[in-house]
């Protein structure tokens, strides 16, 4: 298999090579000469493209489609019904803002704030811990987020955090859900954008066993306008070539091995369990759990957590989250989508944070027809 | 969710967007009586117009409350920002040489005698700036907690020639767009002063009046419609102005200045400098002919000398704006709710 790291002389923000890039992505289709669809896993990709308008550059027959690249997207319900619990039950409850209006089962944190519940945000888990240190309640950090978010969260678990302190994880694992996606019976997806951010921890070496295993090329990308055409292009000629090939088209911050001790620490901290991804399904080894030997900082086994996930599922009918995130459909297929689906209140999870799809069209406008 | 299904306030009806609109439609408009006016309420533009009896001339009245926190910020103060609100309300509608303006005070018990000192001080000052005396005024004070520190309301009144005003629906096909300065710089400055960013470089409020810009500009050509760019900012004020015309617009994003540092804070905030507040900007429709030598006008003024024309009224995507980013093209579409910081 080849690894090709590529040309990395980039100018960021250069519309003259972004329309070279165009028009290579153009020579490209024409080679293949049928319909192509691209997925990314990463909400920033997404703003990305929506911010810049990169969508309206794609030669016809080019979809990039979003994948479940959003950790507050993929948060499942009882996940949050659970930080609503510890909440109620007079526990201080810190997580990140994007985290307060995701809908649970009956509440969000941020209901539950409204009732008297101690929420605070955070912007860290050490802040998390420094609250734990002032405070003499228990305080319990509502773990959310992929790689990136976990290696601190393990980091602030090795530093002997104060006893009050516990860590309720909601900790993703990005691969397992490429694997999960690219098995979806409708998900027709011809190579994937990895996640730059995710990468920087894990290395793009973790990818090789995927690219072989499921036949699918794959290229971690990188945030501004440039690297995702040069990441789309990196993939056009895999494609074209009939080769799953693996690239990174991140080398600023991306190296085959990642951030070795991060990522040890992540995994003296954390060990991988099945889990149920909020609209996609039950993902094999993609929940980040406490180790045995953490479980004293375990929430859940600290306060022996039985939420009731019961009750009237408040994804309407009509949320089709799930098929967004699926790479199925696109926010603006969604009937609720910026009617009764708003970031002021979000039916579905898609809608609630910044990396959330649906929020990011209706920030971005969508996809034109421009 | 809440107790009982009431629908309430929230501040994202305050936040000057789509959702503001339909409270304000819902609950005021629908209950008022427009009278005979060239610009009635029901218009929802910056001000309205009444015409005069014996051809005097048509009266041009706003009035605006001013909340701020913090209330002394870098480049102003509240008191600086509600006398250039309401003079800009008044220029927005062509009325640049305001006649006069109300002070209407609700104070916090237990706010410093000094703190209002400090905002009177400042709203004498900008008035004189402005040329617009303050001519009536009222103080009330409130419980301690029920208000915060100070709320000020300024209500503006003005004349022009009789059917001389500028509605901001005035827009049509080959206007082109011109924006006076910088964009975005109080909203992004004040987000990253009460988020305890400290940004190096020089962010600050752009807060002035602009009544005298405004009067060179028309002086120059034929300025068809102005708004200023305040809650919202410059993508709920263009996009207001085409639905209103029922036009296009078509804007390039390179074009728009946007000083270095609003921009790189408003990357690290993860807020665009497009939907934040300015207070001393103005975007307006100029006429295609007229276009060059309003904008020269603009650049020669003090306040002026970033002023770029940035786009233009098209006969398609009737009432939709859209944005060349430099690589490819989208909608710019009305923020919704707050701006927050980016967090996770």
């Amino acid at each position: 298999m080849a690894v090709d790291t590529g040309d990395q002389d980039l100018q960021f923000r250069d519309p003259e090579k972004a329309e070279q890039l165009t028009d290579k992505l153009e020579s490209l289709m024409d080679d293949i000469g049928e319909p192509v669809t691209i997925m990314h896993v990463c909400g920033s990709h997404e703003q990305a493209i929506a911010k810049y308008g990169l969508r309206s550059l794609l030669p016809d027959g080019l979809t990039i489609r979003m994948g479940p690249g959003c950790p507050v997207c993929v948060t499942d319900m009882p996940e949050v019904d659970e930080a609503v619990t510890l909440a109620e039950d007079g526990k201080i409850v810190a997580t990140y803002g994007d985290m307060l209006r995701v809908p649970g089962t009956e509440q969000s944190l941020d209901d539950a704030k409204a009732d008297g519940a101690d929420v605070r945000v955070v912007y860290s888990a050490s802040e998390a811990a420094e609250i734990a240190e002032e405070e003499d309640r228990e305080v319990v950090f509502f773990a959310t987020g992929f790689e990136t978010t976990a290696a601190p969260t393990a980091a602030v678990l090795v530093d002997d955090p104060p006893e009050n302190f516990s860590v309720l994880s909601a900790h993703k694992y990005v691969p397992p859900a490429m694997e999960i996606v690219a098995e979806l019976p409708d998900t027709d997806v011809d190579g994937f954008l990895a996640a730059g951010h995710a990468a920087t921890i894990t290395g793009y070496g973790l990818f090789e066993e995927f690219v072989e295993e499921y036949e699918t090329p794959a290229v971690v990308g990188g945030f501004e306008p440039i690297d995702i055409l040069f990441g789309l292009a990196r993939l056009l000629e895999f494609i074209r070539d009939d080769e799953p090939g693996l690239a990174n088209a991140y080398q600023r911050c991306v190296t085959e091995e990642g951030n070795v001790p991060a990522k040890e620490l992540m995994w003296d901290v954390f060990e991988t369990t099945t889990g149920e991804w909020r609209g996609i399904a039950e993902v094999p080894d993609a929940d980040l759990i406490l180790s045995e030997e953490y479980s004293e900082y375990d929430a859940r086994e600290r306060f022996e957590i039985e939420p009731d996930v019961g009750g009237a599922d408040p994804l309407t009918e009509d949320c089709i989250c799930g098929d967004i995130m699926a790479g199925t459909a696109d926010p603006d297929e969604c009937p609720l989508f910026g009617e009764e689906c708003t970031p002021q209140n979000p039916v579905g999870a898609c809608m609630v944070s910044s990396e959330g799809p649906c929020k990011i069209w209706l920030e971005y406008g969508g996809q034109p027809d421009i | 969710m809440s107790d009982t299904d009431e629908e309430v306030i929230t501040e994202a009806h305050g936040a000057g967007g789509g959702q503001m609109r339909e409270l304000i439609e819902e609950l005021a408009v629908s209950r008022f009586e427009d009278g005979a006016a060239d610009v009635p309420l029901a218009a929802l533009d910056d001000g309205s117009v009444q015409r005069l009896a014996n051809g005097g001339g048509s009266l041009v009245v706003t009035t605006d409350s001013h909340v701020v926190k913090p209330q002394f910020f870098r480049g102003g103060d509240i008191g600086r920002l509600a006398v250039s609100g309401t003079v800009n309300d008044l220029a927005m509608m062509g009325a640049t040489e305001p006649i006069a303006l109300t002070c209407s005070l609700i104070v916090e018990a237990g706010t410093p005698v000094e703190t209002v000192e400090r905002v009177m001080e400042s709203m004498g000052e900008t008035s004189e700036e402005a040329g617009a005396p303050i001519t009536t005024g009222d103080t009330k004070v409130m419980g301690s907690g029920d208000i915060d520190t100070i709320a000020i309301n300024t209500t503006g009144v003005g004349v022009v020639p009789q059917g001389s005003h500028v509605p901001d629906a005035g827009l049509s096909t080959g206007d082109k767009l011109i924006v006076t300065g910088t964009i975005g710089d109080h909203g992004i400055s004040l987000l990253s002063e009460r988020e305890g960013f400290d940004f190096e470089g020089d962010l600050e409020s752009d807060v002035a009046p602009v009544n005298d810009l405004v009067a060179t500009a028309m002086d120059a050509g034929e300025v068809t419609a102005m708004k200023d760019p305040t809650r919202g900012g410059l993508a709920t004020s263009l996009n207001e102005m085409a639905s209103k015309a029922e036009v296009g617009i078509e804007i390039d994003e390179t074009a728009i200045p946007i000083s270095g540092a609003v921009a790189s804070a408003g990357e690290v905030l993860g807020i665009e400098p497009l939907n934040v507040a300015n207070e001393g900007k103005v975007v307006m429709g100029v006429e295609s002919d007229d276009a060059d030598a309003v904008l020269a006008a603009i650049q020669a003024h003090p306040q002026g000398e970033d002023a770029a024309i940035v786009g233009e009224v098209v006969a398609d995507h009737a009432g939709r704006v859209i944005l060349d980013t430099g690589f490819g093209n989208r909608y710019l579409s009305e923020p919704e709710g707050e701006q927050l910081p980016r967090i996770c």
